[in-house]
């Protein structure tokens, strides 16, 4: 090869390169390991986690039980090492299932048009914000404080380069709602939209199409959020929205400490062009089979350039196919079964203790503890790792815990915190 | 004869609606080992759906051979090459998935006491300080989650860091040759884009350059090598001009796998740069991602970097999130962490020697598919190639055969295409990245399709022009798909 190649060793490669740029020493990164020294390491520091705990957090990432066969799927070559399907005739196996993917996510979401997925929730939230200006041409967006407080810090990232103002919304301290009237209050011609979040961040279920008549009033569209996926499969689709942003960790994606997830976003065909991401469209090949591809890519950004509608590339894909297969193992009536336990488990937890506030909500809700860290100090001696002290988010919840139960929590586990927590057994 | 492939029984699959039949399950729920709620009475029943319409209804044998059969109609590295150029698909090492299923791993939740995390933070901590050994740098944040993520939180960095003196200045200049996500990453951060042209090597002329930067210059974007696969030789003195004016140097480091172990881009200039894990360091694209794409910087722009960052606090991990300079956070959480345990793996397996031996396989394979194919296709530049070399189509085009047409024919060959039709500076262009995980069997067989397909453009070009002849289906009408867009299944009515 190095013959053919015109050199005389591979070094002979480099030698346009100006010697003043390379490097002159070895990188000092020690040996290569073995396959058997790798695997002893991570398991070493898995161990170091908190491995074999119960565990009552949500807030944004939840630990749902996840079918086999979505491994089993996954771990196919075919998916797990395919590039971006920019070839249509060799790339039909994913091109199908994103376009199951799409369908999936507009039937849950009641939206007309979805797209083949975002980096996650978090960033859907600004992609959404920045599509709504936009839409609109106007440059403010209002935001329930009650959205996700990591989605809010990211949008602020985004809207501060973008020029957009953002205006926080209240809640309702007696509900831990949106308060609609500060939002009818806050709403005016410069308002793009406003987003919010149910079931928001303290697991109330929210009043989403009083909010969009309320911004639809005022010109403005409505963006929904939603975290908890599986809330979807008992939860009416929130019919006002004009957008929905949304991520998918509740669909077979493990927590992985906060990391891949897949976002979402879901739209109105009207503002179909607006919408950023890759999409999969069906069409027909010469002979006049049904074929899909990658479409409307005048949106993106390898065409548009500095006029596209985002500088998304590489998106999600592999995790958008756990979430498809998940989807397709429940089903139609196993994702409701699967709401349903959800909401069982976590009235049932929820029945013992003191309510924060009063809302509805699906998986997750807020309780009144009178030190939540030394609660979760002492629950963490049990081997159980407690809710999510609010007080890291909202200073003025200083007794306050975010508590999750799912499918998988079990019912000993929460009768133990109960008792820690000094509820009722 | 094509060596490489023979016709092949690919089955038919309707889509999960289609084949969907009511009642059908594929899961089994434990008991509910509490008392059942009821939904309408707990919720209101304004807030409860009937059902969800439309949604798939098949056991769990007709779920896998769905996903199965549809498995069998994609290309994979798995199945062979992949040489797509400036995607850098290589082997996606198999201990990289299982290590990342790890329970302790898979399975921590990012709001876990950090006591009860060190595993996961001492993880990000070794992958960081490899990843400023690679390039040189001072300072990395592993929290975004693409390229083009990074890319963005690396302009945002950049903007906080000339904020900061007082001017975060208005325009970043883009060499013609970027990658798309450049000019919309500038765009998305605030800024105005400002083309510059490449000379005939792909390469900034850096007396254009030195006449274009001037104070409301915030930065540059350099992709090194370029798209052309060249180095961009001049680095130093480009990163010289910047300086003088107060600009940063950004680079893309999408092709830094010709670059791991023999040059560091914090040695020659640049400010800021990101990398991509799943392109450079094997983790899976997945039929488009996840990704990750670190950002790592020179100590000046530190203090700009997103929150959290790890910090040793007490002879433990911690993460700190009262960095007052910082632009705030680009993504929940704390990044891909799974790709991150996949690159580290990769990493460890190859140790410091390793990583260099792939750099130096990764130009090799490369220079030898141009040398073994430039009697038959034109080279876009007579600059040596880097870890990817760059064809024209300008002969074939004159029998009526483009780029497109050749890529889709290696098709019958066994081949995914390389990059067609960019960079966009080379008309008709070929872009081919082999990668170091290929065989010389495989390049040569590559090499041989190639050579082939040169003939049948003369002899038969038909032949070419209605290719693929052995795919599943045959081209698709893209210009339907666009003026016509389904972007769902719908029920026939």
């Amino acid at each position: 090869m190095l013959e053919l190649c015109g050199v005389e060793s591979l070094e002979g490669l480099f030698a346009s390169l100006p010697p003043e740029v390379r490097l002159t020493k070895p990188l000092a990164l020690g040996p290569g390991k073995s396959e058997y020294e790798i695997l002893d390491y991570f398991r070493a520091r898995g161990a170091e986690n908190a491995d074999g705990y119960a565990s009552f957090l949500g807030a944004g990432v939840y630990r749902h039980y996840r079918p086999v066969l979505v491994d089993a799927v996954v771990s196919r070559g075919e998916f797990l090492t395919s590039y971006t399907p920019y070839q249509a005739e060799i790339s039909q196996g994913i091109l199908t299932s994103i376009f199951e993917f799409q369908t999936m996510m507009c039937q849950l979401t009641g939206m007309d048009v979805a797209n083949a997925s975002m980096y996650d929730g978090s960033t859907a939230v600004p992609e959404a914000a920045m599509m709504v200006a936009r839409i609109t041409g106007r440059k403010k967006v209002l935001v329930a404080r009650t959205l996700h407080p990591e989605y809010r810090e990211v949008l602020e990232t985004y809207a501060r380069n973008q020029g957009l103002e953002v205006v926080e919304l209240g809640y309702e301290p007696a509900s831990g709602a949106l308060d609609l009237e500060d939002l009818a209050g806050k709403l005016d011609a410069g308002v793009a939209a406003a987003i919010v979040q149910s079931p928001n961040f303290f697991g109330v279920v929210e009043n989403v199409n009083a909010a969009a008549e309320l911004a639809h009033g005022a010109g403005a569209l409505l963006v929904d959020v939603f975290t908890e996926a599986v809330a979807l499969g008992l939860l009416a689709p929130p019919a006002g929205a004009d957008i929905v942003a949304g991520e998918l960790q509740s669909f077979a994606i493990s927590p992985s400490y906060g990391g891949p997830f897949a976002g979402i976003l879901a739209t109105r065909e009207k503002y179909m062009r607006q919408l950023p991401g890759r999409l999969v469209g069906e069409s027909v090949d010469s002979r006049g089979n049904r074929a899909f591809c990658l479409t409307l890519a005048t949106r993106e950004q390898h065409i548009r350039r500095e006029r596209a509608t985002s500088n998304i590339c590489t998106n999600q894909a592999l995790i958008a196919l756990m979430a498809t297969v998940f989807m397709t193992v429940y089903g139609k009536q196993g994702l409701r079964e699967l709401a349903a336990q959800n909401l069982a488990k976590a009235h049932y937890l929820a029945g013992k203790l003191p309510l924060r506030f009063s809302g509805p909500f699906f998986n997750e809700f807020a309780v009144t503890v009178d030190d939540p860290e030394a609660v979760n100090q002492a629950l963490l001696e049990r081997k159980i790792v407690g809710g999510l002290p609010l007080a890291r988010f909202y200073p003025e919840l200083g007794n306050a815990m975010l508590l999750c139960a799912t499918e998988t929590t079990r019912r000993e586990d929460m009768d133990a915190l109960a008792a820690a927590v000094g509820g009722t057994k | 004869m094509i060596r490489q492939v023979r016709t092949h029984v690919s089955q038919n699959e309707p889509l999960l609606f289609e084949l969907s039949s009511p009642g059908k399950v594929g899961y089994q729920l434990p008991e509910l080992d509490v008392p059942p709620v009821d939904a309408a009475g707990t919720l209101g029943a304004q807030n409860i759906r009937a059902e969800i319409e439309g949604f798939p209804e098949v056991s769990e044998v007709e779920a896998i051979r769905h996903f199965t059969r549809l498995s069998t109609w994609n290309h994979a590295i798995d199945l062979g090459m992949y040489p797509l150029g400036s995607c850098t698909m290589k082997y996606n090492p198999r201990i990289n998935e299982l290590v990342a299923r790890t329970e302790g791993l898979a399975w921590a939740h990012p709001y876990q006491p950090e006591s009860l995390a060190q595993g996961a933070l001492e993880i990000m901590a070794r992958l960081e300080a490899a990843l400023l050994e690679i390039t040189g740098m001072d300072a990395i944040t592993l929290q975004p989650a693409a390229g083009a993520h990074g890319e963005l939180t690396g302009i945002l960095v950049a903007r906080a860091l000339l904020a900061s003196r007082g001017d975060p200045r208005k325009k970043v200049l883009i060499p013609d040759s970027a990658h798309g996500t450049n000019p919309a990453t500038a765009a998305i951060a605030g800024y105005a884009v400002e083309n510059i042209k490449s000379n005939g090597q792909g390469m900034i002329d850096v007396a254009e350059l030195a006449r274009l930067v001037d104070g409301d210059v915030a930065a540059l974007m350099i992709t090194n090598p370029n798209t052309l696969g060249v180095f961009e030789a001049n680095i130093r003195a480009i990163a010289e001009i910047l300086h003088a004016k107060g600009a940063l140097l950004y680079m893309d480091g999408a092709n830094m796998n010709a670059l791991v172990g023999v040059v560091r881009p914090g040695d020659n200039g640049v400010d800021v740069m990101h990398l991509n894990l799943h392109k450079t360091f094997s983790t899976p694209h997945g039929g488009g991602g996840p990704g990750s794409g670190p950002v790592a910087v020179k100590a000046e722009l530190a203090p700009f970097l997103p929150i959290p960052r790890l910090k040793r606090d007490g002879g433990k991990w911690a993460l700190d999130y009262e960095r007052g300079q910082s632009i705030g956070r680009v993504r929940a959480f704390y990044g891909n962490f799974g790709v991150l345990v996949r690159a580290l793996a990769y990493i460890m397996a190859h140790g410091g020697a390793g990583l260099r031996n792939a750099t130096l396989d990764a130009v090799l394979n490369a220079t030898y598919i141009r040398k073994g194919i430039e009697a038959h296709y034109d080279i876009a530049t007579e600059a040596p190639s880097m870890h990817e070399c760059v064809f024209s189509d300008a002969r074939q085009a004159k029998r009526g055969v483009h780029t497109g047409d050749i890529g889709k024919r290696l098709i019958d060959y066994g081949f995914h295409p390389y990059t067609v039709s960019f960079p966009l500076i080379v008309h008709g262009s070929m872009m081919i990245e082999p990668t170091e995980t290929e065989s010389k069997r495989d390049l040569d067989l590559f090499i041989d399709a190639l050579v082939s397909i040169a003939r049948e453009v003369e002899e038969e070009p038909e032949t070419v022009l209605k290719a693929p002849h052995s795919a599943r289906i045959s081209r698709v009408d893209e210009v339907r798909a666009a003026r016509k867009p389904v972007l769902r299944w719908r029920p026939a009515t």
